[in-house]
C-alpha cells in the first residue's frame, strides 16, 4: 500500500480500535502508537512528493501545497497524543470522565486525525466537504465530554453553527459542479480539483463568484472567521484541553487550506474579469481577514478564562493568514504558509501547557491562576516562552512570517500596514496583561506541582525557533513549490 | 422567461411544480408549532424530495439518481421523523407546542429571503436553461428558510428539523441544478446526516440532563465577554 494510504488508515484503524478498548491507559499507549504509526507513514509521503513532485490525480491528490500540511497534520496529532495521555489520566482521576467516556474520546480524537487526513488529501471537493462535516461530527462529542451545562451548551452551538455554516459551503459546492458540469463532460471528473484547475480559465465567472462567496462562508465558519466565530471560544474552552490543542492547531488550518483551495479555483475563472473584479476573491479574503484580527484582538482584552483567551489568539491569527492568502502574491503566500506552519505548532504548544497550568491551579479561570514558575518552572517557563513566540517576537518563526507579510502589505497596500502594526500592537497587550502575574505571581498555598510531559512543548518551541533562526533549505524549497502553486511564482 | 413555463416539456413542469410544493413545506415548517405536526411536515418534505429525484432520474435516464431517490425516502422521509418521534416520546414533549415567536414577521421575513433568493439566482439566468435557474431559486430558499427555522425556534427538537430541512434544500440544489453529485459525494453527505441524525438524538438527553428542559434559550452561560 502506498504512503498516502497508510497515512489515512492508521486514524481510521484506530478510531475503529481505541472504540472498543476497554482500559483507558492501555488505549493512551495504543494512541500514541498509531499517531507516531501515522506520522512516520506522512513523513514518507512527504518525503516522495519532495522526490517526484505531485502524486495522483484520481481521487486523491497530493502536491506540495497539502502535503506538507498532511505532515504537520500527523506531527501535531503525534505530539497531542504524548500530552494527552498524562493529562486524561488525571482527568480520570479526579473523575471528570468516567472509563466508558474515554473510549469515545480516543475513538473521537483518531476519528477527528482521519477526517483532518482526509479532507487534506482528497481531489474531490464533494468529499472535501463530506470530510469536514465529519470533523465536526468527530469533535462535537468531545467537546460535551465533561457534561457540564457549560460544555453541553458550547458543544450545541457548535454543532449547529458549524452545521448551518457549512450547509453554506455545500450549497457553494454545488454551484461550483454546475459550472464545472458545462465545461467537463464526465460528471465524475468535474468536481476534481486536478481536472478543475486545470480548465479553471473556462468556469462560469458569474456561477463561480457566487459559488465562492458560499464557499467563503461555509469554510470560514470553521476557520473562524469574524463574524462566523461564535462558537469557536466556546468549543475550544469548554471541552478536554488536547481537543483544543488539535482544533486550533490542525482544524483551522484545513479549513482555511479549503478556501485556498476554491480561492484558485475562482481566481482562474474570473481572470478575465468582464464580469467581476478579478480579485474578488483575494479582496473578499482580505477583508474578513483583517476584521477577525482586529475584533479579535480587542477581545483579547476581555477575557477571563486562559483557554477562551487563547482561541481568541487562533481567531486573531487565522483572520491573519486569511488576509495573508487574500494578498496574494509570492511573499505574501509564503507568508502565510509559514504562518500556518509556526502558528499550528506554537499554539498546539500553549494549549498543552494551558492545560497542565489549569490541572495544577484547578481552575481556568486567568483571575486564580497565579505563581507557575514558582510551582513547576517547566510549565511556567513553557507558557512563557509559547506566548512570546505566539506573540510574534524575533527569533521565533512566528516573527518571520508576520515580517514576511507586514513587507508584503507595505509593497501592495501601504495604508494596510497601520491597522496591521495596530492590531499586532494591541494583540500583543492582550496576551500579555494577563499572563505576567500567571507566570510570575505569588503562588497560592497548597498548589503542587503534577506530573506532566512537557516534551511536545518544547519540541514544538524548538522546530518554531529553528524556522524563525535558520529555515533549512529543503524546507524552504517545499514552502517555495507550495507558494509557486498558489501564486504563480516563487520567492527564490 | 415569464412566458416559457408553458413550452417546458412536462417532466420539468412537473419538477418545477414539485420546486413550488416543497417550498410550500418550508413556510409551513415555518408557521407549524406543534412539535409532531413539524415532523410530520418534515417526514412529507422528505417524501417529495425522493420523488423529484426519481423524477430527475427518470428524466435523464440517470440510473445512478434512483439510488439518491431511494437515500432520500429511506432517511428524509422515513427513519429521520421517526427517530425524531421516539425520541419526542421518550422526552415527553410529543403534544408540546413550541411557539413560534412573532409568526406575522417570520412569515414576511421567510417572504423576503424568497425573493433575495430569487435574486441571487437572477445572474445566472443567461447561462442555464430556464428550469435550473427556478430550480437554485427554490433550493436555495429553502435553504435559507431552513436557517430561519432555526433562528426563530427555541425547542432544541423543532431546531434539528430546521437543520434537516436545510439540509433537504441543499439535496433538492444538487438533483436539480446538477442532477446529483457524483455518487461517492452523495453517499457521503447521506452517511453524515445519518451521523449527525444519531448525534443529535444524543444531545437531547444530554441537554435535558444539563438545563431539565429542551429551550436551548437556557443554554445562556457563555458570552463572548465575560462578565
Amino acid at each position: 500500500m502506498s504512503a498516502l494510504g497508510w497515512t489515512l488508515l492508521f486514524p481510521l484503524l484506530g478510531a475503529l480500535l481505541l472504540g472498543w478498548m476497554k482500559q483507558p491507559q492501555r488505549a493512551a499507549g495504543l494512541n500514541i502508537v498509531l499517531a507516531g504509526l501515522g506520522l512516520a507513514a506522512s513523513a514518507r509521503l512527504a518525503l516522495t512528493v519532495l522526490d517526484q513532485g505531485t502524486l495522483g490525480g484520481g481521487q486523491f491528490y497530493v502536491d506540495a501545497f497539502n502535503v506538507y500540511l498532511i505532515a504537520l497534520t500527523a506531527l501535531v496529532g503525534f505530539t497531542t497524543s504524548i500530552f494527552s495521555r498524562p493529562y486524561m489520566a488525571h482527568e480520570l482521576e479526579t473523575g471528570r470522565v468516567g472509563a466508558p467516556r474515554m473510549r469515545l474520546y480516543h475513538a473521537s480524537f483518531q476519528g477527528f486525525l482521519f477526517t483532518m487526513q482526509l479532507a487534506l488529501s482528497t481531489n474531490n471537493l464533494g468529499i472535501l466537504w463530506v470530510a469536514l462535516e465529519g470533523a465536526t461530527l468527530a469533535t462535537v462529542l468531545l467537546v460535551s465530554l465533561y457534561r457540564t451545562p457549560e460544555s453541553v451548551e458550547a458543544a450545541w452551538k457548535y454543532f449547529i453553527l458549524c452545521g448551518v455554516g457549512i450547509a453554506q459551503a455545500l450549497f457553494g459546492t454545488v454551484l461550483l459542479y454546475f459550472a464545472a458540469s458545462r465545461v467537463i463532460t464526465n460528471p465524475d471528473e468535474a468536481l476534481l480539483w486536478s481536472v478543475l484547475n486545470a480548465n479553471s480559465a473556462e468556469l462560469e465567472p458569474v456561477v463561480m463568484a457566487i459559488a465562492f462567496v458560499f464557499l467563503l462562508v461555509g469554510y470560514g465558519t470553521k476557520i473562524g472567521l469574524v463574524p462566523l466565530h461564535n462558537w469557536l471560544p466556546d468549543a475550544h474552552s469548554e471541552g478536554p484541553t488536547p481537543m483544543s490543542a488539535v482544533l486550533s492547531g490542525l482544524l483551522l488550518n484545513v479549513a482555511l487550506y479549503a478556501v485556498v483551495r476554491v480561492k484558485m479555483l475562482t481566481d482562474g475563472a474570473l481572470a478575465g474579469g468582464s464580469v467581476h473584479h478579478p480579485q474578488l476573491a483575494g479582496l473578499l479574503l482580505m477583508g474578513f481577514g483583517m476584521l477577525s484580527f482586529l475584533v479579535a484582538g480587542l477581545l483579547l482584552h476581555r477575557q477571563r478564562d486562559i483557554k477562551r483567551l487563547f482561541s481568541y489568539s487562533s481567531i486573531e491569527h487565522m483572520g491573519l493568514m486569511t488576509f495573508a492568502f487574500g494578498l496574494g502574491g509570492p511573499l505574501a503566500t509564503f507568508g502565510a504558509l509559514l504562518h500556518m506552519t509556526v502558528h499550528s505548532l506554537t499554539k498546539s504548544a500553549i494549549f498543552i501547557t494551558v492545560g497542565h497550568a489549569s490541572q495544577i491551579a484547578g481552575t481556568q479561570s486567568i483571575d486564580r491562576i497565579r505563581g507557575l514558575i514558582s510551582t513547576q518552572p517547566g510549565v511556567g517557563w513553557g507558557l512563557l516562552v509559547a506566548t512570546i513566540a505566539i506573540a510574534g517576537f524575533p527569533p521565533f518563526g512566528v516573527f518571520v512570517s508576520e515580517f514576511l507579510l507586514l513587507s508584503a502589505t507595505i509593497e501592495s497596500w501601504p495604508w494596510l500596514a497601520v491597522p496591521l502594526l495596530t492590531g499586532l500592537a494591541i494583540a500583543f497587550a492582550g496576551l500579555f496583561r494577563h499572563l505576567h502575574p500567571i507566570v510570575f505571581g505569588t503562588r497560592p498555598e497548597g498548589q503542587v506541582a503534577l506530573p506532566v510531559n512537557m516534551l511536545p512543548v518544547y519540541l514544538h518551541l524548538a522546530l518554531v525557533l529553528w524556522l524563525g533562526l535558520a529555515m533549512p533549505g529543503f524546507i524552504a524549497r517545499w514552502f517555495d513549490q507550495a507558494t509557486r502553486l498558489i501564486s504563480g511564482s516563487g520567492l527564490l | 422567461m415569464m412566458s416559457g413555463y408553458s413550452t417546458l416539456p412536462l417532466p420539468e413542469q412537473a419538477i418545477l411544480t414539485l420546486a413550488a410544493v416543497i417550498l410550500v413545506t418550508s413556510f409551513a415548517l415555518l408557521s407549524q408549532s406543534r412539535v409532531i405536526a413539524t415532523i410530520r411536515v418534515f417526514a412529507w418534505q422528505g417524501w417529495l424530495l425522493a420523488l423529484t429525484t426519481a423524477l430527475v432520474a427518470w428524466d435523464t435516464g440517470r440510473a445512478h439518481l434512483y439510488i439518491s431517490a431511494l437515500l432520500a425516502a429511506l432517511l428524509k422521509g422515513m427513519f429521520i421523523p421517526w427517530l425524531l418521534v421516539h425520541q419526542a416520546r421518550k422526552l415527553g414533549i410529543l403534544r408540546e407546542f413550541d411557539a413560534v415567536i412573532r409568526p406575522g414577521v417570520t412569515l414576511l421575513a421567510a417572504a423576503a429571503l424568497v425573493i433575495f433568493c430569487y435574486s441571487v439566482a437572477l445572474p445566472i439566468e443567461q447561462f442555464a436553461d430556464s428550469i435550473t435557474r427556478d430550480a437554485i431559486a427554490f433550493s436555495l430558499a429553502n435553504v435559507m428558510l431552513g436557517m430561519l427555522m432555526l433562528i426563530t425556534r427555541r425547542k432544541a427538537i423543532t431546531q434539528v428539523v430546521g437543520f434537516m430541512a436545510m439540509e433537504n434544500g441543499l439535496l433538492f440544489a444538487a438533483v436539480t441544478a446538477t442532477q446529483g453529485m457524483p455518487m461517492v459525494v452523495e453517499l457521503g453527505i447521506a452517511f453524515d446526516v445519518l451521523i449527525a441524525a444519531v448525534l443529535f438524538g444524543v444531545f437531547f438527553f444530554h441537554i435535558r440532563d444539563s438545563i431539565d428542559s429542551l429551550d436551548v434559550d437556557k443554554l445562556n452561560r457563555l458570552s463572548e465577554v465575560e462578565q
